[in-house]
């Protein structure tokens, strides 16, 4: 086996990169099922069971950690390789490339800087509000309340907009990312790329429309 | 037909440079590309001025020296083809066209549209050979090869090492040029036995050298002008993740 070697290689970083990438990708799944949960229209009584499971599951908890730990090493990753490129070609051009490619897959680190930004006032809302970081709404029963939370919460216009447009950001960097992940981790083949790629499509549409269907449904449909 | 260039002039690789710009009248829309800079500077030499410096030897696109940047692409608007193939039936009359050096810090320039790429070589020198004893040729037949490998190895080996990849790609990464030149030698017999410390040591060299990552962009495939897919640095990295992982030292 190779030596270990403190600085990671190009290759090895976005290898990390990706496989923490693809865990995101897996979360965000349980993340949008147990949300649907709240369009069953049983006031939450679904929801907050499988809330309740979350919170106090061991399993799930150490899940939890390994969570944010992918979250850190995707984002500081993203972040390194990010500054290393930039100084790989520190005079630019002066007519910007017009390569044949895919538009939003040159701006992963912008669509990821908001994402971030989004993920901040996300956790304000329900996962800061759970640790008791901030303030528990007037609204909410206790700090477990998240079908309280989102109900007042996406009544107000400018949140509801703000949330589908960040889900909207979302799904053009998961587009790129899920068939990138593929590829960086050599996952190559003239038989399943194309419906990788496909799949990723789905993929991000699917994540976009799910999370952005719940918000929907509070704003114009539930009567509070 | 009448065009109007606008050129990265750079007296050395110190100096600072600016764009100058240049018309130029009864252009042929059969002539090439780099023949069109020769009468631009048969009229700049004319009149006194200092020619545009750019590299160029072949010029049957086999070389990989006349790589420059034409209105935001390597090699100018047209698919799979090196600078001294472009003609100059692909701009219309009256066009304005925009002509830089690849930009890279890999690729310092020496002069005007003339860079430095030593840092392919330096890559090479890491590991882009095999180790086999020189002579007469071997019998044909005591080292089989398979056909189907024997074609990709030499899809790969039809890399020019322009660096059109690099000055596509919006990290400066060099992951197309380095995957096909390891993928060359790993796919035939004769390379496979050094292909784990090949990987490695070529990609710690493109690392060190500077290069970028890879983001998957796939401008470096959309620019190559002889058509070197992107699989090719799946297959690097699976190499790379093999030899980290699997292969015993």
């Amino acid at each position: 086996m190779g030596k270990f070697n403190l600085k990671p290689s190009t290759i090895s970083s976005k290898v990390v990169m990706a496989i923490a990438g693809l865990f995101l990708m897996t979360f965000l799944i349980v993340h949008l099922g147990i949300n649907m949960l709240m369009l069953l229209g049983d006031e939450g009584n679904a929801f907050g069971k499988a809330v309740s499971f979350m919170t106090y599951n061991p399993g799930i908890k150490i899940f939890e950690y390994v969570l944010f730990g992918g979250f850190i090493i995707h984002m500081i990753i993203g972040a390194l390789i990010e500054v290393k490129n930039y100084f790989a070609r520190p005079v630019k051009y002066a007519v910007s490339n017009n390569s044949n490619t895919s538009f939003f897959s040159k701006y992963m680190i912008h669509t990821g800087i908001l994402i971030f930004i989004f993920l901040i006032l996300h956790f304000t809302h329900f996962f800061f509000v759970k640790l008791k970081l901030v303030e528990l709404p007037a609204c909410a029963a206790h700090e477990h309340d998240f079908f309280t939370i989102t109900k007042y919460l996406f009544k107000s216009p400018y949140y509801a907009g703000i949330y589908i447009i960040c889900f909207i950001f979302l799904g053009l960097h998961l587009n790129h990312a899920f068939q990138s992940a593929f590829q960086t981790l050599g996952l190559n083949h003239p038989k399943y790329t194309p419906a990788i790629k496909v799949i990723s499509s789905i993929y991000a549409i699917g994540i976009t429309l799910g999370f952005s269907m719940i918000t929907l449904y509070f704003y114009f449909f539930y009567t509070l | 037909m009448n065009i109007k260039l606008k050129i990265w002039r750079q007296k050395n690789a110190q100096a600072k440079g600016k764009f100058e710009n240049y018309s130029l009248e009864d252009v042929s829309p059969e002539m090439g590309f780099l023949e069109m800079l020769d009468y631009l500077n048969q009229k700049l030499i004319k009149s006194g001025g200092e020619p545009v410096a750019y590299e160029h030897d072949c010029r049957e696109g086999i070389c990989g020296s006349c790589g420059m940047y034409i209105n935001g692409r390597p090699h100018g608007p047209e698919a799979k083809t090196t600078t001294c193939e472009l003609r100059m039936r692909s701009f219309k009359d009256g066009d304005t066209i925009t002509i830089e050096p690849f930009r890279s810090r890999m690729f310092p320039i020496i002069k005007d549209l003339l860079i430095d790429r030593t840092a392919f070589e330096k890559i090479l020198i890491a590991g882009g050979f095999i180790s086999a004893d020189t002579g007469s040729a071997p019998e044909a037949n005591s080292i089989l090869v398979c056909k189907k490998h024997a074609d990709k190895a030499f899809d790969m080996a039809t890399c020019i090492g322009c660096g059109a990849c690099v000055a596509a790609c919006k990290n400066s990464s060099a992951m197309l040029f380095v995957s096909a030149k390891i993928n060359q030698y790993a796919l035939l017999p004769q390379g496979k036995i050094e292909a784990p410390e090949r990987v490695k040591k070529m990609v710690a060299k493109m690392d060190e050298l500077g290069f970028g990552s890879c983001s998957n962009t796939y401008a470096c495939e959309a620019e190559c002008p002889k058509g070197i897919s992107v699989s090719a640095i799946a297959k690097m990295n699976r190499e790379f993740l093999h030899a980290k992982l699997i292969a015993e030292d």
